[in-house]
């Protein structure tokens, strides 16, 4: 459990100090939430239906763009070497450190939504909601990410593969995130339902994540 | 003849080169059947002609859905069992799964034309095997981002089982979102019980159209091994090659022009 928790400190710790990168995904959503409204037009009430989607997808493309470096500084440094041949279980240590990262990249995403959500003219039900199923859909897409990572970085190969390996499989989380968060403004069916189904989603990847990415990174770094 | 014998790719070779012509005859032999019924079926009497557009596309899904699986059964062939094979058989599945979904989103997209009055719908089977199809391309794209096969094998592999977990949720989960976005419903055929005069040709098409699928896998595998064997035979020569200009002869023109 030490290990563990040593673990997650030391990635978080990486994570925010300078050349960590963790921030950049913050910028990062700003900015594609920011070029919106250049493409679709600068109608209020146009943003405001739109804004759930809008939010929803630059926290999928600002997780994602992270993703990189859930492995890639370990592998090269050597440090991710050690993880496997520790006592630990490689899958325990996949999990601590998804969650770091979660922690440090995906966490700001979520508190950063309030502050997009006034730029897109969301009421605060609907930033409410939004940061509400970001909050518990960002773990889920950190969760599936990271199998993409773990294959990603036993092939040496990173960016364009990982995203296009990685998005289908984020289409079901992204489907009942901007879902929930709509019943939760508009829509005549219940805000319960899909938001407990994206809860059902985010407990399976805490699951399957961590697996198949040891599985990966086991069979792949020998 | 258990897998284990089969995992001898000499012996796998030797005996899918007595079993492929016969094979290639056969499958012949039912698409021709199955053609030749689905002409000669009725016309719907709603649909008319455009029903028979069925015929190709119901085996063409059901080939998409159905090669993902083999690949899965591969993939644990490669995991668990080290089948020598298996990534063979899982490699050689991916071109064809995706050549089969693509023909599926094809001819039901000739057949959303005249039914629905346009070529793309968002109806949840026809964004489900679309985002099979990118799933597809993107196994595809893992195959060919590495140069050494038995590492990008169990690459591939863990994506395939992961996939295979995760089909059914995206399946569920488009149809969830059809129906919250759009509860109009659109004529289809399936749910409803299908006269014996499509049932036939369609079962006869569908088998035609997996010893196609057989046959072709196999042929497939045979290249890949070839392949795999050349590849081989290339990096022993540029080795004997290498080891033959070690230092005493380093630098001997003459040498290296001749081999």
């Amino acid at each position: 459990m030490t290990s563990l928790s040593a673990l997650m400190q030391r990635d978080i710790r990486i994570a925010l100090r300078v050349g960590g990168g963790a921030l950049i995904g913050v910028l990062f959503f700003l900015t594609v939430v920011v070029l919106m409204p250049f493409a679709v037009g600068p109608d209020l009430a146009l943003l405001a239906r739109l804004g759930p989607a809008i939010l929803w997808l630059g926290g999928l493309l600002a997780s994602l763009l992270t993703l990189d470096r859930l492995f890639t500084a370990d592998h090269e440094d050597g440090s991710l070497d050690l993880i496997l041949m520790s006592r630990t279980p490689l899958e325990l240590a996949c999990a601590a450190k998804a969650l770091a990262h979660w922690l440090a990249a995906g966490l700001p995403l979520v508190i950063a939504t309030p502050v997009l959500g006034l730029l897109l003219n969301l009421d605060m039900t609907a930033t409410a909601a939004v940061a509400l199923t970001l909050l518990v859909g960002t773990p889920a897409l950190t969760f599936t990410g990271m199998i993409g990572a773990a294959l990603a970085v036993t092939l040496h190969r990173g960016g364009l593969l990982l995203a296009v390996l990685v998005l289908p499989l984020s289409i079901p989380i992204l489907i009942f995130g901007v879902a929930a968060s709509q019943a939760a403004i508009s829509g005549p069916s219940s805000f319960g339902a899909p938001f407990s189904i994206l809860c059902a989603l985010s407990l399976v990847s805490f699951v399957i994540g961590p697996f198949a990415a040891a599985a990966s990174l086991r069979h792949g770094l020998d | 003849m258990t897998l284990t014998e089969l995992a001898n790719p000499t012996r796998f070779l030797a005996l899918t080169a007595r079993l492929l012509p016969w094979l290639a005859a056969l499958t012949a032999l039912v698409l021709a059947t199955g053609l030749a019924q689905s002409a000669l079926a009725p016309d719907d009497y709603q649909q008319g002609a455009t029903v028979k557009i069925m015929f190709i596309h119901v085996p063409n899904a059901w080939l998409s859905m159905f090669v993902w699986t083999v690949m899965s059964i591969a993939s644990l062939g490669t995991l668990v069992w080290r089948h020598p094979l298996a990534d063979v058989a899982a490699k050689a599945a991916a071109p064809l799964g995706a050549a089969f979904t693509f023909l599926a989103l094809v001819t039901g997209s000739l057949w959303g034309r005249p039914m629905w009055g346009t070529y793309w719908e968002w109806d949840a089977r026809l964004t489900s095997v679309l985002i099979l199809f990118l799933m597809y391309l993107g196994l595809i794209a893992l195959w060919r981002a590495v140069e050494d096969p038995s590492r990008a094998a169990r690459a591939a592999a863990v994506l395939t089982l992961v996939g295979a977990l995760n089909l059914p949720i995206i399946k569920f989960s488009v149809d969830w979102w059809n129906t919250l976005h759009q509860p109009a419903s659109v004529l289809r055929l399936g749910g409803s019980t299908l006269d014996r005069a499509f049932l036939i040709p369609l079962l006869v098409m569908a088998a035609g159209f997996t010893l196609l699928f057989v046959t072709l896998h196999l042929a497939a595998m045979r290249n890949e091994i070839l392949r795999r064997r050349v590849r081989s035979l290339q990096m022993m020569q540029a080795r004997a090659f290498a080891s033959d200009v070690s230092p005493g002869t380093r630098g001997a023109p003459t040498q290296v022009g001749a081999v």
